[in-house]
């Protein structure tokens, strides 16, 4: 049997990673924790409230529906995303010059900053002078995002995939580049059909980076605030005010900060619960 | 005051120092026993005894917001609840 080195002081090479995590994450979750149970009004004077905010946040319709909303955006957008960057993954050239074109073509959207994609998607989509919104019009359909839900709905979708797919390509494209020539010449010899290469070939090759994929998309898509803030400012009306939308509206806009501070929590914890979720059943799989 | 910002309470800080004891019993429970007792439960996940307190603290939190949606307070009835699921979670997950 193999002796492992036990050496304890590597731990300390640990350390600065830990005093970063904790100025920049522990510290500011421990305030939101004892925010969530207080009730202030400025000038670092707090009053005692107990479990009231969460009492509050639990039982108020305006949290229920950002919830739904945000679960109907982060499904809809993992079912076109996912697929779809699966799909152009398969298209791309594994050799040649054309690789560096297409990584960099695909790369792009993930350069521009978040801000700056909800301004272009809202310039592009305006139906009076926007190139997409003139031109849905220009084809008979009433389309007006700053009126319309069903309009804002696919707005944001739209812009979420044109700017997130890309990820899911990379990540999908590096694990089918992966995949040794032997496994195909197998296929070959077998006369296996495309699908049941992309079935019992690439499919469980590209298991790991998908898993990892999905996570980062469900975890971003559901704390998304910048671009469908840029976009549609969470309008019109409520129908695009996502759950950090409406947290940022709670936190900033009304100054409410405990019962801010209880909504994040529970957000957090619905998070946390998902993404362990995802991860455990992915992982099983992979076991099996 | 330097951590006035905090706003700090008794009843978080010993929430928190129940979280920071249980980490540390681990640790120690880890030195008189390595390994973290690695087993397949019955939901056929492979845990350890850290998965095992994260799903129980996990589902503890949950517990509770469940108990104050449809009870509200007092909570002694989630702590109860919670105890017995960090038990069955130990014993047999």
């Amino acid at each position: 049997m193999i002796e492992k080195t036990v050496n304890q002081k590597a731990w300390f090479l640990v350390a600065p990673v830990v005093a970063v995590v904790a100025f920049n994450a522990l510290i500011p979750l421990m305030t939101v924790v004892n925010y969530s149970v207080q009730e202030t009004f400025g000038n670092n004077v707090f009053f005692w409230e107990g479990v009231k905010w969460f009492e509050e946040i639990l039982h108020s319709p305006r949290f229920h529906d950002a919830l739904l909303r945000q679960m109907l955006f982060t499904g809809i957008i993992l079912l076109i995303e996912v697929p779809l960057g699966v799909a152009v993954a398969l298209t791309m050239p594994r050799r040649g010059p054309w690789v560096s074109v297409c990584l960099v073509l695909m790369a792009l959207p993930l350069l521009i900053p978040w801000n700056v994609v909800g301004a272009m998607w809202n310039i592009f989509a305006l139906p009076d002078i926007g190139l997409l919104g003139k031109m849905i019009n220009g084809m008979g359909i009433d389309y007006n995002f700053t009126q319309q839900p069903v309009a804002a709905w696919f707005t944001t979708i739209l812009m979420d995939v044109w700017h997130w797919t890309s990820l899911v390509v990379l990540l999908a494209y590096a694990g089918l580049c992966s995949i040794p020539e032997a496994y195909y010449q197998a296929a070959r010899i077998d006369g296996a059909s495309a699908w049941a290469v992309f079935r019992y070939i690439q499919l469980p090759k590209m298991k790991r980076v998908l898993t990892i994929a999905i996570l980062l998309r469900f975890m971003d898509s559901f704390m998304i605030y910048t671009e469908p803030f840029v976009l549609t400012g969470g309008g019109p009306g409520n129908a695009t005010t996502f759950l950090s939308i409406d947290l940022v509206k709670i936190a900033l806009g009304q100054f409410d900060l405990g019962p801010a501070a209880a909504m994040s929590l529970i957000y957090f914890l619905i998070i946390l619960l998902l993404s362990w979720i995802f991860y455990t059943l992915m992982m099983r799989n992979e076991a099996q | 005051m330097f951590l006035s910002w905090m706003a700090w309470t008794w009843p978080t800080v010993a929430f928190f120092l129940f979280i920071v004891l249980a980490i540390a019993t681990m640790g120690v429970w880890e030195h008189f026993s390595p390994g973290g007792g690695p087993r397949r439960g019955i939901l056929g996940l492979d845990t350890t005894r850290g998965d095992r307190l994260f799903i129980s603290l996990v589902g503890s939190a949950f517990i509770h917001l469940g108990w104050l949606a449809l009870m509200g307070t007092p909570l002694w009835g989630a702590l109860t609840l919670s105890i017995l699921f960090l038990i069955a979670v130990f014993k047999w997950v």
